[in-house]
């Protein structure tokens, strides 16, 4: 309630008063509070839930509530930094609307696909879903189960899931969110080094002289990276960095050279670069000869559509994208000299001053250079090659794994790195980088897991855009989502997504904190505890794995992810789900729950409840008798240590701002492949590739191809989506935080005011945006903060009631499985 | 600035009240309705919503705002369309500057601001700090899409106190 000025300085004047005269007014009736009792704020670090960065926060509780955050100064990520979103932190466990109890869609007191929600206990819920999940498994194997998880699950979920799935269920359909964020980024590292994930690390950004964002608007996405980067280009002379996009957004206010290319052009920009080198001498030869080899990729290999897609009909190499040979450094040369300053220029749209600056900036060997990409890279229909083409140029200068020398993927989601990547939560995957389709990986995993030889399926499973075709297919019936909003970010919503998750053959499981647009078009909707509400572990970008321990209690009935995930073991047996041959062999196994099969195998609950802290509360603990994430953390490490992902003992992590991995002797790596820095490079070698067989990196040959749609008559402009600094992915969090909400309350279509102009529209118009799959309406800003060059528009993804995936294209990388959300062909008209 | 008297917050209090307790009613079984996503407003989810708001323009009402919490970063409480905040200007300190507040009467800069990554004070704001808005933001007058339980640190200190 406001009070009058007047009435404020006469109450200021009372309490002086009877302050004067020893008059002591109960303390809420002074205008001070200083009892200590009631100041204290107990502070405890979490890393933050939003993006990769990986940012330290101080969490303030107070009576049980998450009362304040801010940046912790003692992180080396942020150093008392926070982006505003993270500022908010200490709100985005208290919309109002917080799920409390399962919600399953019933109608006359049983389930019904076209039922309303209805309050039912975890045991009803679990009941129901477990007959869905065992019906299917009956019916059509494991094939017929999905599950669909998140680079926001917490290493110990994502590791809980990987065993419930891939070795409980014997399905390989398992996908995390992080297929949409970072799968061209790990096909990259794949496909160059061997092993996923950056080589260098944050402390990059203070050696660095170059920064080249190849598709990335770390000022909004990144910001606190960003702090680190205006620290660096502000405070030291002679530092430049270069933007490119496809259109200009806030990072380019720190661009000394700015670059606006045409959409899909930066293939034909990286090789001429490459070409640049190799014309103008700058090859570093010593390197190049010691540490790397030359590789052709095949072309033509489509987009990922439907197989009966025209597009994919005509793809010579749709099948095998991911082939290639052997060639040598001249036919390398041979194949980029087409990239001339000319053509490169002509297909890009940039001028040849801008592109010959940026090549400076690599053939120079002085200059030394990080390269940083997100979502402009990974993407893309050539996402996959995209990663390949930007290591291609530190490879030929030999520009890598030294301080400031950095190619540097950068991460969308807290834990897209350490949970998704790191544990291996892909249909082809298994912790540490091992796959599922390779015999000897999947012993490993057997032998770690206390399982019997043959549990693991071969067979890889369907990935994250196959997965909602499936489910439209009738072939995935029984599905759970967990901890995301895959019907707000997946491509073209109304012809596979929607469909999908409403296909009457078809239970959808979705859980979550928030009510959502995914919870909606589900069937269960099980209620989630969230962030500090549980102890939990994240790895960043850097490869810095950080944990948090529980600071509050979850509202109502709502259970963590991992809670779930074991809980909903008990509901079934291995006679249930196993094949007759595999317990036939091991009778030790037959009839017994998988939980005690999977979490009950003498790692899972090997550390007791004495080992917990005595500070913080645990609710899995305490609810299944064992530390349990201590007892997954353990087990999972057993992948990587001793095989270049060392990470080290579980109770170091919780004294520790983070450590990256690997982590030999105590030690984190800052660097890696470099002899001196990591530990795994043999005494001798200078630098050592070591994911690959002989220890050389591979600089690949692979052209400019044309994208799956583009802009023609009927539709004539580009359409890139993305994200804006207040809110976070879908908003689920950020928009129930009022001042997020109030600081960017709607998406808008942000467009070039020419292309405004020439359509009879103006700033504040309301339009129809429209693609070949269908349209949403929303308002034109010509004035705003992103400023696209004429024939694109660019329009955030974070509006449920704007959901711009109704529009874009299910077009994928065909090696890396990851969408292009990045362009497909609209037409905006007014709405009258 | 418009000030909410007394009597219309009652009134609106009552109103809310008696709206509680007539959906209560309504909804006297756990039945949930099914259209559950809160921020679709209604909008089923195979349909458009045909209505979106007006371009949010934040206003100028030059009224602070209190904090959240006490390290939470200001809200910025006036228009800022159109401020250059690049590698050649930033507006920002045209009036929030330590040597420009006496003449703008704008409140200054945390004294966090100066301080460099390793904490200490430098002679000018910190390179880190130069893009204000990562962490100050407008903001437009709309209500809530949903309300917050999000409880202030005092508010907690004034309960335990009366409960003394």
């Amino acid at each position: 309630m406001s009070i009058s000025r007047r009435e404020f300085v006469r109450q200021q004047a009372t309490a002086t008063a009877c302050a004067a005269a020893g008059i002591i007014l109960p303390s809420d009736a002074s205008n001070m509070i200083t009892a200590l009792d009631d100041t204290r704020l107990t502070w405890s670090k979490a890393p933050c839930r939003f993006c990769g960065t990986g940012c330290s926060v101080n969490v303030a509780t107070k009576a049980g509530q998450v009362v304040a955050t801010h940046g912790d100064i003692k992180s080396p990520v942020n150093r008392g930094l926070n982006c505003v979103k993270g500022y908010f932190l200490s709100k985005v466990m208290y919309g109002k609307d917080r799920l409390t109890m399962p919600l399953l869609r019933m109608r006359d007191g049983k389930y019904d696909k076209n039922g309303d929600f209805t309050e039912v206990s975890w045991n009803t819920a679990f009941t129901v879903m477990a007959e869905k999940f065992k019906h299917t498994l009956n019916e059509k194997g494991p094939d017929g189960i999905g599950m669909f998880g998140s680079g926001q699950w917490t290493v110990w979920e994502g590791y809980a899931g990987v065993k419930l799935m891939k070795a409980g269920f014997r399905s390989n359909n398992l996908e995390p969110n992080a297929r949409h964020c970072m799968a061209s980024a790990v096909a990259g590292f794949m496909r160059t080094f061997g092993i996923d994930e950056p080589m260098g690390c944050y402390d990059d950004f203070e050696h660095a002289d170059a920064f080249v964002l190849w598709g990335s608007n770390m000022a909004e996405m990144h910001p606190i990276l960003w702090t680190r980067i205006a620290d660096r280009r502000l405070s030291t002379p002679g530092t430049q960095v270069c933007v490119m996009s496809t259109y200009e957004h806030r990072s380019f206010d720190l661009a000394d050279i700015p670059v606006i290319f045409n959409p899909n052009t930066d293939l034909a920009i990286a090789n001429y670069i490459a070409n640049y080198i190799i014309q103008n001498k700058k090859v570093n030869w010593d390197f190049v000869n010691k540490h790397t080899n030359f590789r052709k990729g095949v072309t033509d290999i489509g987009y990922g559509l439907r197989p009966e897609d025209e597009r994919e009909k005509i793809a010579k190499n749709a099948n095998n994208p991911n082939d290639s040979e052997s060639i040598d450094f001249d036919a390398y040369a041979k194949f980029v000299a087409d990239y001339t300053v000319e053509k490169a220029s002509e297909i890009s749209g940039v001028s040849e001053d801008a592109l010959i600056k940026m090549a400076k900036l690599y053939a120079d060997p002085k200059i030394k250079v990080m390269s940083l990409w997100t979502m402009g890279v990974n993407q893309h229909t050539r996402g996959a090659w995209m990663n390949n083409l930007i290591y291609n140029l530190h490879l030929l200068t030999g520009k890598i794994s030294t301080p400031g020398n950095s190619p540097f993927s950068l991460t969308g989601q807290p834990s897209a790195c350490g949970t998704a990547r790191e544990v291996g939560t892909f249909a082809h995957r298994l912790p540490a980088d091992l796959l599922v389709a390779k015999e000897e990986h999947r012993k490993t995993a057997e032998k770690i897991w206390n399982l019997p030889a043959g549990t693991i399926n071969p067979k890889v499973g369907a990935h994250a855009v196959l997965h909602n075709r499936h489910l439209k297919d009738g072939k995935i019936n029984a599905y759970w989502v967990m901890c995301n909003n895959n019907m707000q970010a997946g491509a073209n919503m109304l012809e596979e997504g929607l469909p999908g998750y409403r296909n009457p053959e078809n239970f959808i499981v979705v859980s979550d904190a928030y009510p959502t647009v995914t919870a909606q078009a589900g069937d269960l909707i099980l209620p989630t505890a969230m962030w500090v509400e549980k102890e939990g572990a994240y790895g960043n970008a850097e490869r810095r794995t950080q944990f948090w321990h529980q600071l509050v209690d979850a509202p109502g009935e709502a259970k963590s992810d991992l809670w779930q995930l074991m809980e909903f073991a008990k509901y079934f047996t291995t006679d249930e789900v196993w094949p007759k041959e595999l317990l036939a062999n091991n009778t030790s196994y037959k009839a017994k729950s998988l939980f005690d099969v999977l979490f009950k195998n003498g790692n899972v609950d090997k550390f007791g409840l004495e080992q917990t802290s005595k500070d913080y509360s645990n609710d899995e603990a305490k609810d299944f008798g064992f530390y349990v994430q201590k007892g997954l953390f353990e087990e999972y490490a057993t992948f990587g240590r001793g095989h270049g992902h060392d990470l080290a003992d579980f109770d170091r992590y919780h004294q520790e701002r983070g450590l990256r991995w690997p982590v030999v002797d105590g030690k984190e790596t800052l660097w890696r492949y470099r002899e001196g820095s990591d530990p795994y490079v043999k005494k001798g070698s200078g630098f050592e590739f070591y994911g690959k067989p002989d220890g050389r990196a591979i600089i690949f040959a692979l052209p400019y191809e044309k994208p799956p749609e583009s802009p023609d008559a009927e539709f004539p402009l580009w359409l890139c989506t993305g994200r804006v600094l207040e809110h976070w992915h879908s908003g689920s969090m950020t928009q129930r935080v009022p001042e997020l909400y109030r600081a960017f309350p709607d998406a808008v279509c942000f467009i070039n005011p020419h292309d405004a102009k020439a359509a009879g529209l103006r700033r504040g118009d309301k339009v129809r945006i429209e693609s070949r799959r269908g349209h949403i309406i929303s308002r034109i800003e010509t004035r705003g903060r992103n400023k696209p060059p004429k024939g694109l528009i660019f329009v955030p993804w974070f509006d449920s009631r704007q959901l711009i995936n109704k529009v874009t294209l299910d077009a994928i990388d065909p090696i890396s499985k990851q969408t292009d959300y990045k362009k497909c062909a609209v037409k905006v008209s007014k709405v009258v | 600035m418009r000030v909410l008297s007394v009597r219309s917050l009652s009134q609106r209090l009552k109103m809310q009240l008696l709206l509680a307790v007539s959906c209560a009613a309504f909804f006297s079984s756990t039945l949930w309705a099914s259209d559950v996503a809160t921020l679709r407003q209604g909008t089923p989810l195979a349909e458009v919503n045909v209505s979106p708001a007006l371009l949010g323009n934040a206003g100028d009402g030059n009224k602070r705002k209190a904090r959240v919490f006490p390290m939470q970063p200001p809200i910025i409480p006036h228009k800022i369309d159109g401020y250059q905040i690049d590698i050649n200007v930033n507006k920002c300190m045209g009036c929030h500057a330590r040597k420009r507040v006496e003449e703008s009467l704008a409140p200054m800069i945390s004294v966090t601001h100066y301080m460099d990554r390793e904490g200490n004070f430098l002679a000018e704001v910190s390179p880190r700090r130069y893009f204000c808005t990562q962490c100050h933001v407008t903001q437009v007058t709309n209500k809530p899409l949903v309300d917050s339980t999000f409880v202030d640190m005092h508010d907690i200190s004034s309960q335990k106190n009366s409960a003394k």
